[in-house]
């Protein structure tokens, strides 16, 4: 999980519940001024007709975003699906100590935890799907 | 004469009073948690993110329990609310190719890559009431199988690669936006399953099923039915470049029809398409009928009189949001209108009673 844009992603995903008490046993205290305020809005979500033909608008989603900047002033940015303002600023300074020499606390505490819970949570929907699949078989007609 | 009164206020607030009352219910039942609907009234929750068109499970919980379950009051809730939100930006067509499906079944083709998954479906059951649930208690645990990680590719690609399908080609045109630009007509493609996806779904449900019942004319297979969850993308300009900003559950229904042809086009497939926000499989067949229907002009058909081929028909009564204000204003009052037509009225009579005299 190198690399701004997926960790980035990774948060974004992530439940605010689960983000928030990585948080807190993270025990992170970092000094920082807010840059942008955390501001809940909407993203319009796109699908393509046919699944690969022209774009169109199928609805919006309920985003949270939020920018901060640490004292040494590494800058970072949070987007967070749904509406947690105290998340999105978390996530953004996430973002920001990711970028710094504090990485790996970060990536030990949260972003490690996150990869799991999400694969946990991706596996546990495949699994019960997978065993709704169904096995066809033929019947043997008799006629030799 | 008529005289402008005021008056109300009491009255209307003791309403108000009283209708938080009723939606407690009875004070000795525990109250309902926006956590337990979202969890068990989660398909109510679906169909008030896809009419609210504002995808955000929580809200929608909030809504159907501030409208005691009426899921339009709800749905109008929902869109009051997102006139308030700020607009990020437009998020970059959702791959539903890569989609992590709980169901993907095929009604055309038996044996597909990935399988038929059925998923959490109501389909083969019996559809009797089951008391079990009247009484509290624990649900065993779903089975869990083995996933593989083969593809699931779009059953319709597969028709494609033989050229029976007609074909979608993206062009990268930058589709309208209903929520900034007032529907006009015609309306696009894009414009249109917009529409069709925040429609009412048992307006859609009634007119798919006209065009079945032979209205428009076109017989459907169900291609593929997907229900699953997709990320989605957004290029962020402070970032300079795209993060997955969330994921969201969504249906994807193609159904593939027969067409003779035209001047232009060899006789072939042609697909109608269907995507709505959580699982909505119901609504997904709807709109994926709908817009089949009302592709009949680029595919040069016939304009049968259907009212599914009619897109002002369809795409000015499908949203029941406007559908409702316009039909439920007419009880407030009117007082003034109502005492205009009755003085007409008296005056027509007059006169009629007059000209009956004269003569």
């Amino acid at each position: 999980m190198d690399g701004r844009a997926n960790w980035l992603s990774l948060m974004a995903k992530s439940p605010v519940k689960f983000i928030d008490e990585c948080w807190q046993k993270a025990g992170l205290s970092p000094e920082f001024e807010v840059i942008r305020s955390p501001e809940i809005g909407s993203v319009m979500v796109r699908g393509r007709m046919g699944g690969t033909g022209d774009a169109f608008n199928l609805g919006e989603m309920t985003v949270t975003r939020a920018s901060v900047k640490l004292s040494c002033g590494t800058v970072g940015h949070g987007y967070i699906m749904g509406r947690s303002k105290r998340t999105a600023t978390r996530v953004a300074l996430c973002d920001a100590l990711l970028q710094t020499g504090d990485k790996q606390q970060v990536k030990d505490n949260i972003i490690q935890p996150l990869i799991l819970l999400k694969k946990e949570s991706d596996q546990r929907i495949l699994a019960k799907a997978a065993a709704t699949k169904v096995d066809f078989f033929t019947l043997a007609r008799g006629e030799d | 004469m008529y005289v402008a009164v005021k008056g109300g206020e009491k009255a209307i607030s003791n309403a108000h009073q009283w209708l938080a009352e009723e939606r407690r219910g009875d004070p000795d039942l525990p109250d309902t948690s926006v956590a337990q609907i979202r969890e068990q009234l989660s398909l109510s929750v679906a169909r008030v993110m896809a009419e609210g068109s504002l995808y955000d499970p929580e809200l929608a919980a909030l809504a159907i329990k501030q409208s005691r379950g009426d899921l339009i009051e709800a749905i109008f809730l929902i869109r009051a609310y997102r006139t308030t939100l700020p607009r990020f930006g437009y998020s970059k067509p959702v791959d539903t190719e890569a989609m992590r499906c709980k169901r993907r079944v095929s009604a055309t083709f038996k044996d597909i890559p990935g399988g038929q998954v059925l998923g959490s479906t109501f389909d083969y059951t019996h559809r009797l009431l089951d008391f079990k649930l009247m009484a509290e208690g624990d649900v065993p645990k779903a089975e869990a199988g083995t996933p593989t990680d083969g593809p699931m590719p779009h059953i319709l690609s597969l028709l494609n690669k033989d050229g029976l399908i007609q074909d979608e080609i993206s062009s990268d045109a930058e589709p309208g936006d209903l929520t900034r630009e007032p529907l006009s007509y015609p309306a696009d493609r894009a414009v249109r399953l917009q529409a069709l996806a925040r429609g009412d779904e048992g307006f859609l449900l009634g007119l798919g099923y006209s065009t079945q019942r032979g209205y428009a004319r076109n017989h459907a297979f169900v291609g593929e039915l997907r229900i699953g969850f997709v990320t989605v993308e957004m290029s962020i300009p402070e970032l300079g470049f795209s993060i997955e900003i969330g994921e969201i559950e969504i249906s994807e229904c193609e159904t593939v029809n027969q067409f003779q042809g035209s001047k232009s086009e060899p006789p072939q497939f042609t697909r109608g398409y269907g995507l709505v926000f959580g699982q909505q499989e119901r609504k997904a067949i709807s709109i994926a009928l709908v817009d089949r229907a009302l592709r009949w002009r680029e595919l040069g058909e016939d304009d049968l009189g259907a009212a599914a081929q009619n897109e002002e028909f369809v795409l000015s009564h499908c949203d029941n949001i406007q559908a409702t204000g316009f039909v439920e204003h007419i009880k407030l009052p009117h007082y003034v209108d109502f005492q205009s037509e009755l003085e007409l009225i008296r005056q027509i009579r007059r006169d009629a009673l007059m000209l009956e005299a004269g003569e």
